[in-house]
């Protein structure tokens, strides 16, 4: 199998002409990325890591390359994501809304369909994401969450060997 | 206001982030210290989402199902398979252990014959056959080794089934009774014919040797004369199936009863003993007959006629014969051919007549 671009890290070609995608495809990819997250849990568990909302909207935000919609884009599916949890409203809002701002201001500066580039950017917003959930949960809502830097590191792996092959099949949605 | 313009054109992305961060800083504070939920949004994505997680739970049910119906019937089939070898191995068991008891209870059969018959023999097991077509040869199990010799019959309980015709350390040749090299010394029954039993090379052997005024029934039995000096004299042969006139001599064939239940086991004759040949195979079952019944009596019945004289001309002659034998003291059937004969011209007296009830006396 072989994936799109190899052409280093840098001069993204896209600049200046962003991707344009359907609406449906829009409003699809993350219900489906959303249901797969509160579905396949019940019956294998340890896919309550796999945090496909936030690659969805990693995706996205890098291709648009345009943080104001990066913006709307991760507020939008991390209030969905927040109606179908037990949080107020806004948590996961946040924290998604961050995520997609910073990872539309990377996709200036990177070439995000570079594999190498694609597993990093997914293994460090999948730790941005959950360190400052974490922060959030603290400070706004007073819980005593745990934050484990060796199992979010195991599970942002997880995440960014998944998210290679989501954005390759995303890619070929568009 | 132009200063507010530039900010927002030159800021515009951190400006829409700072305006989504304070939103929904507001909605979690609403949220938290009111204790209220923003109940329209939750509607919304809860309605917007959990008909899809309905759908998706019915497929993969209907899926799991499916898979697992699948998964049911390769089992049954796998089932049935795994049942159907056994019923074919439970088969073959049966036919074995079928097979076993008849060896057994054919080996029990020749083991009371043995000791039964006043000859000396040696069992042995059928081991094998000689080769060729017509070849009417079979090997035993028992050799030069267990005592067996050239000439030595074979038989069973059933007859005698052949002659061994070669004997090795471990085993022996035998020829058999059909074959067409074989002859034996038989003698019927009924009465008492003697003639030479002979091989056919098929099921059937012939008698032969038997004259045409013999008088051989069909089903009459034939055992051996123990004229050849091979077979004891008394074994049985079988019984002929067919009987009729010959050109010169009987045609007589006959069923082997020693090869009639197959071959597996057979006696050896180490040392031949001559028997009497036995009236009958079958000794004749007594016939149970019922009592006559009793006569029957009725208040108007009339007595039997009694006997009245001669009604026939050959009764009238008849008595005519005895009164005239009885007058002149000649005794019918003793006379010798040459002596005299009775006078039958002379008129011997009239037997008294009786009178008839309640006729007068005569004077």
């Amino acid at each position: 199998m072989s994936f799109p671009g190899n052409r280093g890290w840098q001069a993204s070609v896209r600049r200046g002409r962003p991707y344009r995608w359907r609406p449906l495809w829009l409003v699809l990819v993350p219900v489906t990325a959303i249901l797969f997250q509160v579905y396949l849990p019940l019956f294998i568990r340890y896919f309550t890591y796999l945090e496909l909302p936030l690659l969805v909207t990693v995706y996205f935000s890098l291709k648009r390359g345009r943080p104001a919609q990066g913006v709307l884009y991760g507020a939008s599916i991390g209030l969905v994501q927040d109606s179908l949890s037990s949080n107020p409203l806004g948590m996961f809002g946040i924290v998604k809304t961050l995520v997609g701002y910073f990872s539309a201001s990377v996709s200036l500066r990177f070439d995000v369909d570079n594999i190498l580039v694609r597993f990093l950017l997914g293994l460090f917003f999948f730790f941005f994401h959950q360190f400052f959930y974490w922060v959030l949960a603290r400070a706004l809502l007073g819980q005593s969450l745990e934050f484990v830097i060796g199992q979010t590191l195991l599970f942002g792996l997880m995440n960014a060997a998944v998210a290679v092959p989501l954005f390759h099949l995303l890619d070929k949605l568009n | 206001m132009p200063a507010m313009d530039l900010l927002l054109s030159r800021y515009r992305n951190l400006t829409v982030l700072l305006i989504a961060v304070i939103a929904q800083l507001l909605l979690l504070a609403y949220q938290v210290r009111g204790r209220q939920e923003a109940r329209l949004i939750r509607v919304w994505a809860v309605t917007g989402v959990m008909p899809l997680a309905r759908l998706l739970e019915s497929v993969r049910a209907t899926t799991t199902g499916l898979v697992r119906d699948y998964v049911a019937v390769l089992g049954a089939r796998e089932q049935s398979r795994r049942l159907t070898a056994d019923v074919a191995r439970l088969k073959l068991e049966n036919q074995y252990l079928k097979n076993e008891l008849a060896t057994a209870e054919r080996a029990r059969a020749l083991e009371a014959f043995q000791t039964r018959s006043p000859s000396k023999t040696i069992a042995a097991r059928i081991i094998g056959t000689g080769s060729g077509a017509n070849s009417k040869v079979v090997f035993v199990d028992r050799g030069s080794a267990s005592g067996v010799a050239r000439g030595m019959a074979v038989i069973t309980e059933d007859g005698i089934v052949g002659k061994v015709v070669a004997a090795y350390p471990t085993a022996s040749q035998v020829v058999l009774i059909t074959d067409p090299t074989f002859a034996v010394g038989v003698i019927s029954q009924n009465s008492r014919i003697h003639g030479t039993l002979k091989g056919q090379g098929h099921s059937v052997c012939m008698v032969d040797h038997v004259q045409n005024e013999e008088k051989v029934g069909i089903g009459e039995w034939f055992f051996t004369s123990g004229d050849d000096r091979v077979f004891p004299k008394g074994l049985p042969v079988g019984r002929a199936k067919i009987a009729r006139q010959g050109k010169f001599v009987q045609e007589i064939y006959l069923v082997p009863s020693g090869l009639e239940r197959g071959l597996e086991e057979v006696l050896v004759v180490l040392e031949g003993v001559h028997q009497a040949i036995p009236e009958s195979p079958q000794a004749p079952q007594p016939l149970k007959l019922l009592d006559p019944p009793p006569p029957e009596v009725s208040a108007d019945a009339e007595p039997a006629p009694a006997r009245r004289g001669p009604e026939t001309d050959a009764d009238r002659l008849s008595e005519r014969y005895r009164r005239v034998g009885s007058a002149q003291g000649h005794v019918f059937g003793e006379g010798l051919p040459g002596t005299r004969p009775p006078d039958f011209n002379l008129n011997p007296a009239s037997p008294p007549t009786k009178a008839p009830v309640g006729a007068p006396p005569k004077p």
